[in-house]
């Protein structure tokens, strides 16, 4: 089992992530942050692999991983 | 079962919000080079030197001590500071207008003499902080803020691959070129730039990792089409791989 956490204020709803996580478990949501941006949003449903492709895309530093 | 945390912002990189556009390569580059200042444990030790253009504000975000360069004169000044201060570790961050255009001379030159720094070069086709202008390395036909039907090389000349001239000299110890668009491509990076700090620990001589780099604004494209624009468009061009790899320090 593992999981991520997405700083929603350092998120910029690049979008990067969603593209690639192997298992399609970020998407782009329907909230704005204080910046104005949408931002990324995890589904926990434990099929996280705890991969952290989706940490090292970042370019805003904004996940961590747990696992 | 207890849970660990396995991936979190490098202690060299200061807890502050960067200042670059939706989907920049220049985060996961900050970010990667903190990783290897993290890995050998150099942030005591280390000097930064930050160049002219969007990563301009190196030192809002590197806990190491950072030193601004005139455009074009990191090299210059990175040599300077190692000259003085041989103990500490130091690399220069800088793009392609500042590198490869009012800088070429300086850069060249301090491979040429091997100086014992490292150079991470930050290749996104544009002059990202003026505004999208044309610069060395903007491919063949890619339209710009200065060249609004396309590079001509006719007018402007080739693109320019700085990795393969610079690892043809004598001082330069490491090249390599990376990008950040797959998997096996980050991995790679990672290793590379690495391998830089790790060659100036042991004296090997000048170091040098050009990243391939999206700047979606100027590009005008979202963040996922800048991805596939450097994978599509910029590694056919700018080909990726290790271009030298000194086996020994150069001892005279
Ligand atoms: C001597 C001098 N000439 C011109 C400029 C204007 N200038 C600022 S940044 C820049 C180019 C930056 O492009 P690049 O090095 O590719 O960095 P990027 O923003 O793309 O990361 C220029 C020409 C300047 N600051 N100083
Ligand atoms: S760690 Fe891997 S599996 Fe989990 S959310 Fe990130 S990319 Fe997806
Ligand atoms: S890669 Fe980072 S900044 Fe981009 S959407 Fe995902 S969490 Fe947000
Ligand atoms: S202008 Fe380009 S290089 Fe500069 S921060 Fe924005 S995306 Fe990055
Ligand atoms: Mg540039």
């Amino acid at each position: 089992m593992a999981r991520i956490e997405i700083n929603q204020s350092l998120c910029k709803g690049c979008a990067l992530c969603t593209l690639l996580c192997p298992e399609e478990l970020i998407k782009i949501g329907n909230q704005i942050n204080e910046n104005g941006y949408f931002y990324a949003v995890f589904t926990e449903n434990g099929s996280c692999k705890g991969c952290a492709l989706c940490a090292k895309i970042c370019p805003d530093v904004a996940i961590e991983v747990w696992k | 079962m207890s849970e660990k945390k396995i991936f979190s912002r490098p202690k060299t990189l200061k807890d502050a919000p960067f200042h670059f556009c939706p989907g920049c390569h220049h985060g996961i580059a900050h970010r990667m080079v903190a990783e290897a200042i993290d890995k050998y444990s150099l942030r005591e030790k280390t000097i930064g030197v930050a160049s002219v253009g969007c990563s301009v504000f190196l030192y809002d975000y590197f806990d190491v001590d950072v030193i601004e360069a005139p455009h074009g004169r990191a090299a210059a000044v990175a040599t300077g500071v190692k000259r003085a201060r041989k103990d500490k570790i130091v690399f220069s961050y800088q793009g392609d207008g500042d590198l490869a255009s009012i800088g070429i001379a300086e850069t060249v030159h301090t491979a040429n003499r091997g100086e014992n720094i490292t150079i991470i070069f930050i290749n996104n086709t544009v002059y990202g902080m003026t505004g999208g202008q044309l610069a060395p390395t903007t491919l063949l036909g890619q339209k710009t803020t200065t060249s609004p039907y396309g590079r001509d090389f006719m007018q402007d000349g080739y693109p320019i691959r700085m990795t393969e001239i610079l690892a043809t000299l004598e001082g330069t110890a490491f090249a390599a070129r990376v990008a950040f668009t797959t998997p096996k491509n980050i991995n790679m990076a990672k290793k590379a730039i690495e391998k830089a700090f790790q060659f100036q620990k042991e004296e090997m001589g000048f170091t040098f990792v050009e990243i391939l780099s999206a700047c979606p604004t100027n590009w005008g494209l979202n963040s996922i089409d800048s991805m596939k624009r450097v994978e599509e468009e910029m590694i056919p061009y700018f080909p990726l791989g290790i271009f030298k790899e000194r086996k020994a320090a150069d001892v005279l």
